[in-house]
């Protein structure tokens, strides 16, 4: 078990690295701060200094290093914008993007998994064919576009909710609902999948043979077979609760870590963007991590330390 | 018109006199979408006897009985009527099925591995069984779940019991499975196709297995098979099916010492002697006809050396007891060119016979 721990622990390490390259690279590669930051306008001797102040005069792989290096020291830079240090610019805006993507993960879930199971238990039906018009409706419209009818629906016609802002919690709900709806349409085909998979396989006939009543056939032999692809979807709907909102946070105009993603990318706020990105990948391999405990927990064939016997 | 000297008309019903069955299954059609699977099945199973089930892939020898057990998905149209102890089963209440199967009538399937549940310890799943049909419970569950897999042949039951499906060999999976269907105390159990997925030793040590559990238990068993061997080593009884219809029904003796049917005899030559000169064995020529284009006459007829206009004209006789056959247990063929008395080699049957002989003259044993 600490073995595979510690496996599993070093390749999320590696995973983040990577991303954290990848990023660097990119960003460097693709637009100079100095420019973005400093307007073209702005005197070549300001320029410079600019440049040097920040270490952008050294060659890449310097730059790279000395990251790193700071990064292992726990220092994750400042932003060149403002000078306050990134990590707290950042830290200020999670509470605002948890506030809108943990209930749209309630809602999710809530809507999606009941709506996915009850479709693949009346498969063919009319409620089937309903269900997944709604599901794929629900993730085939694009966020932005599903935000702004919403926003026509609800703030300018019907006057109900405000159209953006954080002003008061009611704001919270257009943008709760617009990811919320959306997801809950991919989990729902997700789960419908799973339950039809599940229940053609032979043990569900075996349970039926041996006298289970249907709904214990679904609930004890169907769900917890069906729960495992399942959950790797949620897995990655929790991964994504720190940036998945981008779009839909600059929809609404709401004060999250995606709007402020935004910001940084176009002004080139090298710091800020990549301590985001250091944070998203760290959610996201993390919650990989829990799906890959949660598997074991769930499948026996899958769990570590029996398997030997395999 | 049928050749009546052919047909002993005169005797009477399928079951051997004097006996109701245990489960009457009378003309049982089931199709799927609209396509037919079974093409009216009647089948009767006594109390305590071991019947056999045999005819290839796809025949409906496993659709009648997970028919007769409501055990299809919701695409099948299953019509006609099936009858535990006198009671219909075909259309009952759902509560009433859900004691009948794994209560009556017990059923295990061909892969053990994928019929249990993966997610659940195997002594779980039995003791899911004890509770839905015995009522018992916590420690007594347990307790019997572990005589139950003693008496099935699993070595050190009491740690078996906490085992996963994965854990355990497909033999030890089969005998859990055996041990889940004994759990309801069953009068009758279903054997669909129980080694076909097992090492050929394991197969014999199962076979034996059910043979043993049923003369101990007195329950009767239908076992399902593609293979004469398997039916000839368990059954008592037998019935032979062919693009879902019943074709013959004799007792093992009778079948196997005179099948009637030209379909059976072609299983039987497709079959490798015991004894005698080395033969190439005898296939039967062509396909079972596809359940949409099935034709009006006798299904085999397209694939018969035997057959004659009379035989892609109309549909097969039903299947009635045979002249001379065996009293007090018919011997039941539905077959326009059966002819006990007469018995006509079919000429793919004979021909084979005699290229064996060339060839077992070529080709000495090497290593006699």
């Amino acid at each position: 078990m600490t073995r595979f721990l510690a496996l599993r622990f070093s390749r999320a390490l590696l995973s983040i690295l990577l991303v954290v390259t990848f990023a660097f690279v990119v960003l460097r590669l693709s637009g100079d701060p100095a420019l973005t930051i400093m307007s073209p306008e702005a005197p070549p001797e300001a320029i410079a200094a600019f440049r040097k102040a920040w270490g952008l005069d050294q060659p890449i792989w310097v730059q790279y290093l000395r990251y790193f290096g700071a990064i292992a020291h726990g220092e994750l830079g400042v932003s060149m914008r403002d000078g306050r240090p990134a990590l707290a610019l950042v830290a200020e805006r999670i509470p605002a993007t948890l506030m809108i993507t943990i209930p749209a993960l309630m809602l999710k879930i809530a809507l999606g998994i009941p709506a996915g199971i009850t479709a693949a238990l009346h498969r063919n039906t009319l409620r089937d064919r309903l269900l997944m018009a709604g599901a794929v409706a629900g993730f085939t419209v694009p966020s932005f576009v599903l935000g702004l009818v919403l926003v026509l629906v609800f703030a300018v016609r019907l006057g109900w909710l405000p159209s953006g802002g954080d002003e008061r919690w009611t704001s919270a709900v257009l943008p709760v609902l617009t990811l919320g709806l959306g997801g809950a349409g991919i989990l729902a085909r997700f789960t419908r999948s799973a339950m039809l998979e599940v229940l053609g396989q032979p043990y569900i006939r075996t349970a039926s043979a041996k006298g289970v009543p249907w709904r214990l056939v679904v609930r004890h032999h169907a769900l917890p077979n069906a729960a495992i692809p399942t959950v790797t979807i949620v897995g990655f709907m929790v991964g994504s609760l720190i940036a998945g909102a981008v779009v839909v946070e600059s929809v609404f105009s709401w004060p999250g870590v995606g709007r402020l993603l935004v910001v940084a990318v176009a002004n080139r706020d090298l710091a800020v963007v990549q301590c985001i990105l250091l944070l998203v990948s760290a959610t996201m391999v993390t919650a990989n991590l829990i799906v890959d405990l949660l598997y074991g927990a769930l499948d026996p064939r899958l769990r570590v330390g029996t398997a030997a016997a395999h | 018109m049928r050749d009546a000297g052919l047909l002993d008309l005169a005797a009477s019903s399928l079951t051997p006199p004097g006996a109701t069955p245990l489960l009457a299954i009378q003309d049982l059609t089931v199709a799927f979408d609209g396509v037919p699977a079974l093409r009216g099945v009647d089948l009767a199973i006594h109390a305590g006897e071991a019947h056999g089930l045999v005819g290839e892939s796809g025949c409906g020898k496993s659709v009648t009985l997970l028919a007769a057990l409501g055990l299809l998905p919701p695409t099948a149209t299953v019509r006609g009527s099936v009858r535990l102890d006198g009671q219909e089963l075909l259309g009952a209440p759902q509560a009433v099925l859900d004691g009948v199967r794994g209560g009556r009538v017990a059923m295990i399937f061909q892969d053990p591995a994928s019929a249990l549940n993966p997610v659940h310890r195997v002594g779980a799943q039995v003791v899911e069984a004890l509770r839905l049909h015995r009522g018992l419970d916590g420690t007594a569950a347990r307790a019997e779940a572990r005589r139950l897999f003693d008496l099935v042949g699993i070595p050190d039951p009491t740690r078996r019991l906490d085992a996963y499906p994965h854990e355990l060999s497909g033999g030890q999976n089969q005998r859990v499975m055996i041990a889940m269907a004994l759990a309801g105390e069953p009068d009758l159990l279903i054997a669909d196709e129980p080694t076909t997925a097992l090492d050929a030793t394991i197969q014999a040590q199962i076979l034996d297995l059910l043979r043993k559990v049923q003369r101990e238990t007195g329950m009767a068993l239908v076992l399902i098979s593609h293979d004469l061997g398997v039916i000839a080593d368990v059954c008592a009884r037998v019935a032979v099916m062919y693009a879902g219809r019943i074709v013959e029904q004799a007792t093992a003796e009778a079948l196997f010492a005179n099948p009637l049917h030209p379909y059976t005899r072609g299983l039987m030559s497709a079959l490798p002697d015991m004894d005698g000169p080395r033969r190439r064995l005898a296939a039967i020529e062509g396909a079972v006809p596809e359940p949409w284009a099935m034709p009006a006459g006798c299904a085999f007829a397209p694939r018969c050396g035997l057959a004659v206009d009379a035989c892609r004209a109309d549909p097969p006789p039903a299947l009635l007891p045979a002249a001379g056959a065996y009293r007090p247990d018919p011997h039941h063929v539905a077959c326009l060119r059966a002819d006990p008395d007469h018995h006509v080699e079919p000429r793919w049957h004979t021909a084979s016979r005699s290229a064996a002989m060339t060839r077992s003259r070529v080709q000495p044993s090497a290593r006699a």
